[in-house]
């Protein structure tokens, strides 16, 4: 065990762990953070996406020594109901969320995407996306909602 | 994380831990009112009044993803004449709320929106009855509005907090009490947006992947590497920090913390018989053929189709769906507290009052003596892995005496969680002298659903060596095989097989997918040998003024020329049409393709929609379901195929089974009529039925081949043209 110190949602804290462990299991079972979903364990469907140092990373398949010093960042670390982040206030105004299971890292991959790339087509929108899955088929309201959040008008 | 526990105890009975506070608070305020009734006749099981004026409606019915939660709220306020947002809703508790049936088939508003219709408009009645006493006016003379019952066109009321105040109504559910006039209407019709998104999209909503108890325990399931395999030997030095749980072949490894169990699972040396009870997957269509029967049934018969086809020229087809997925997001997951005397159960259930019954069988406990209480999970679309991982973490808990959270890996839901059964059925048909359908016969092999089966035998029970009563579990899988179209001579008749090749349950629109697929493929068929436009050629055989509606309604947004089929080349267009079961839901639905010649690669460009389930309670909620059926169906059509071996299934991640992705999501067009005076219909599951059958007259109708066979895939594509 190696106490690994990092900054979630703007506070430093130190998380005692084997190297191995993947961020995900810190974060939800140590730090009480549940947005970030078990989906799949091997990077596919993208569930249990974060950003770190600005990337969008799976932290299901991101050891915890691989995090030490960064700057991470959960969908909690984004805004609340009454106090959403943009990306999320699109989301909430095209409903676009079923089940919601996969939408932590749809919300999570798109605000990344937006950092980097203020104002994608739907075809970079698209794209980014590609590796988050959703069963639901809630797609053409995550297109608009990212596209809302870009300033574009709806595809 | 122990800081952020509450740890409330009400009732006497049950202690709650959830990260969320919120949502912690609303179970807390549930278990006030425990030993409520819960009979379906009674009012007080489905709705309370509160001192304060707010309202907290108890529903069987759950909501999964679906805007049920929304919608129930505006039905209720509706007919109350309360605000929806004083609405609390507890839903699937079995402990508080009535067993109104499962959460499946598409019944959500049609039954369940129905029965809380009824309860508040009795509701109603008994507050405007109460308020006319103290009144002294008499009742005709009042109404229910904005929580309060005043006196028609004004004047000082009383509020329904004063009238009924916590205490009980202590009457039946009236099925006579009159319910609001459409023209009334306020919320019922209108887009209110659902209470669960913000916290869906920030991250606070409570699933039961986030739930924990205190001295919860963190448990997998080790399954077998062949179905059917018996457990040998474990080699216990093998499982790290991890403890093991042996019920015969029942494994499982528990501990502290997740992280322990989750490297045990991997280092774990178990070995196992070796078990090969499967044909593999490439030969389910000629087993169906082959057998064992439970017996032939003929469903549908109208006229005589026999002496008609033997005379005539007929057209003949063989299509197949194959097992799939229900493919949820997140594996299942359960909490569950059980001790020799009583049983707590946290699910993502279905059908929680169902599965209460099943897990006392399981557990040998009084059904009086297990709660479960349903919690969301990832979307399920029919009965996934979640009451087996329910089951698993009951068997778990009892036997570690902890509370027992068990998480499946998307191995586990991939490989175990129980299929859509595999369907084949063979088509023929002949044109009339007109050119119109004039015989038709359908044949199909499907698994037998086994009558009054109480609960799809669960693997874990079963590994374990507890008696289940066996047998299969399909939904209802032979309905809308026959043509929705005039015709004076048809029959369908199933060959029921005894058995499926692997365990099956129900799927989004049992049945109903694949016989559409077929059917609407194969009146395309006819279409095109009849040199006819598939539009015209529906339309010409429809009397149903609601679904001649949706099928022009479908053409007219894909701007859609009379032409017959295969088309010129270039993009190819296909329609489908469904009248759900025969009687509910209409929908149309129209495709545009394009096909890559040398790969065989199929691009959907657009796809139209027209959907009439008549009264919608949420407009933005139905169109969410439709563009969820259009686009889940798009990937089953598309590109799934529950693959096995010998032994095992082989498509155990989201790379050996794909599905649908962003870059293949067409636009959507979606057209809802809106029929406020005809009863809901649902929309749970009916846009599903025509997409399969869309997408194959398109491609047909780009290329001029014509696949019969699920998935659609580049390769059999290709193959096809050669």
């Amino acid at each position: 065990m190696t106490a690994y110190s990092f900054s979630v949602n703007g506070m430093m804290r130190t998380v005692e762990a084997e190297a191995e462990m993947p961020l995900l299991y810190a974060l939800r079972n140590t730090l009480g953070l549940t947005a970030a979903k078990f989906g799949c364990g091997l990077g596919q469907c993208g569930a249990c996406t974060v950003i770190v140092d600005g990337q969008a990373v799976r932290s299901c398949s991101t050891p915890i020594s691989a995090v030490e010093g960064t700057k991470v960042t959960t969908l909690e670390g984004l805004g609340t109901s009454e106090k959403p982040h943009p990306v999320q206030a699109a989301f909430i105004a095209e409903q676009a969320a079923q089940c919601g299971y996969c939408i932590n890292g749809m919300v999570m991959t798109s605000v990344a995407l937006l950092a980097q790339t203020p104002s994608p087509d739907l075809g970079q929108i698209k794209e980014a996306l590609a590796g988050n899955l959703c069963r639901c088929g809630t797609h053409q309201r995550i297109l608009q909602a990212v596209s809302r959040a870009a300033g574009r008008a709806a595809p | 994380m122990i800081s952020r526990r509450s740890l409330l105890q009400a009732g006497g009975a049950l202690v709650v831990a959830l990260s969320a506070p919120a949502a912690a608070q609303v179970l807390a305020d549930g278990d006030k009112a425990l030993g409520k009734p819960l009979a379906l006749t009674e009012l007080d099981s489905f709705l309370a009044i509160h001192a304060d004026g707010t309202a907290t409606l108890y529903s069987g019915k759950v909501d999964l993803g679906t805007g049920l939660r929304i919608a129930y709220r505006q039905i209720a306020a509706e007919e109350l004449g309360l605000a929806s947002d004083r609405i609390r809703l507890i839903e699937g508790d079995t402990a508080l709320t009535p067993n109104q049936g499962p959460t499946a088939g598409s019944t959500g508003i049609a039954r369940g929106g129905i029965e809380i219709r009824q309860a508040a408009a009795t509701a109603r009645a008994a507050l405007i009855g109460m308020a006319a006493e103290k009144l002294a006016r008499p009742a005709s003379e009042l109404e229910a509005v904005d929580g309060e019952v005043r006196p028609i066109g004004g004047g000082t009321g009383i509020g329904f907090g004063a009238l009924v105040g916590d205490r009980r109504f202590g009457l039946k559910v009236d099925p006579k009490a009159p319910i609001r006039p459409v023209a009334d209407y306020r919320l019922v019709g209108r887009s209110l947006a659902r209470p669960d998104v913000p916290a869906k999209v920030t991250g606070r909503h409570p699933y039961v992947h986030d739930f924990v108890l205190p001295g919860m325990l963190h448990a997998r399931v080790v399954h077998p590497p062949a179905i059917g395999a018996s457990l040998l030997a474990v080699d216990e030095a093998t499982a790290g920090g991890a403890r093991i749980v042996r019920i015969k072949d029942f494994l499982a490894l528990v501990a502290e913390d997740e992280w322990t169990v989750v490297k045990a699972l991997g280092t774990l040396k178990a070995t196992w018989s070796d078990s090969r009870t499967l044909t593999g997957h490439e030969t389910v269509p000629e087993a169906m053929r082959a057998g064992p029967f439970e017996g032939d049934e003929v469903v549908v018969r109208k006229g005589d189709p026999g002496p008609v086809l033997a005379a005539a020229k007929v057209l003949t087809g063989t299509f197949y769906w194959p097992m799939q997925t229900h493919g949820s997001m997140g594996p299942s997951c359960a909490v569950a507290d059980v001790t020799s005397e009583r049983a707590t159960i946290w699910s993502a259930s279905q059908s929680t009052h169902r599965f209460r019954e099943t897990c006392a069988r399981v557990l040998g406990l009084p059904v009086q003596a297990v709660r479960v209480i349903y919690l969301d999970g990832a979307g399920c679309y029919g009965m996934n892995g979640h009451d087996d991982a329910a089951a698993d973490a009951a068997l778990i808990s009892r036997a570690v005496g902890r509370p027992v959270r068990v998480q499946w890996t998307r191995q586990d839901e991939h490989g175990w969680d129980p299929k859509g059964p595999p369907q084949l059925l063979s088509l023929t048909a002949a044109l009339d002298d007109r050119g119109n359908i004039g015989a038709w016969r359908t044949e199909m092999w499907l698994p037998k659903a086994t009558a009054n089966l109480p609960n799809i035998p669960l693997i874990g029970p079963q590994a374990a060596g507890i008696v289940q009563t066996p047998g299969l579990s399909t939904g209802l899988i032979s309905q809308n095989a026959s043509p929705p179209y005039a015709c004076p001579h048809v029959e369908v008749e199933v060959h029921w097989l005894k058995d499926a090749p692997l365990r099956p349950s129900n799927i989004r629109a049992p049945g109903k997918i694949a016989n559409s697929f077929a059917v609407e493929s194969f009146v395309d068929e006819l279409a095109a040998a009849a040199g006819r436009d598939a539009v015209e050629f529906r339309l010409a055989g429809l009397s149903d003024p609601r679904g001649i509606d949706v099928v022009k309604r479908a053409a007219r947004l894909m701007d859609w020329q009379s032409r017959p089929s295969p088309g010129p080349g270039g993009v190819g267009r296909g329609m489908a049409y469904v009248h759900y079961k025969f009687n509910e839901t209409y929908v149309a639905i129209g495709m545009e393709v394009a096909v890559d010649r040398v790969s065989g690669a199929v691009k959907v460009q657009r796809i139209a929609c027209a959907h009439d389930c008549g009264l919608m309670i949420n407009p933005d909620a139905v169109r969410a379901q439709v563009e969820g059926n259009i686009l889940q169906t798009l990937s089953r059509s598309l590109f799934e195929e529950v693959t096995f071996d010998r032994s095992r299934v082989t498509s155990l991640d989201w790379s050996s089974y794909p599905i649908l992705t962003f870059p293949d999501v067409p636009k959507l067009l979606i057209d809802l009529v809106d029929r406020p005076n005809d009863p809901p219909l649902g929309a749970g599951e009916a846009a599903a039925a025509p997409v399969g059958a869309a997408l194959a007259n398109a491609i047909f109708d780009a290329v001029g081949v014509r696949l019969r066979s699920v998935p659609l895939t580049a390769e059999r594509l290709k193959a096809a043209m050669g």
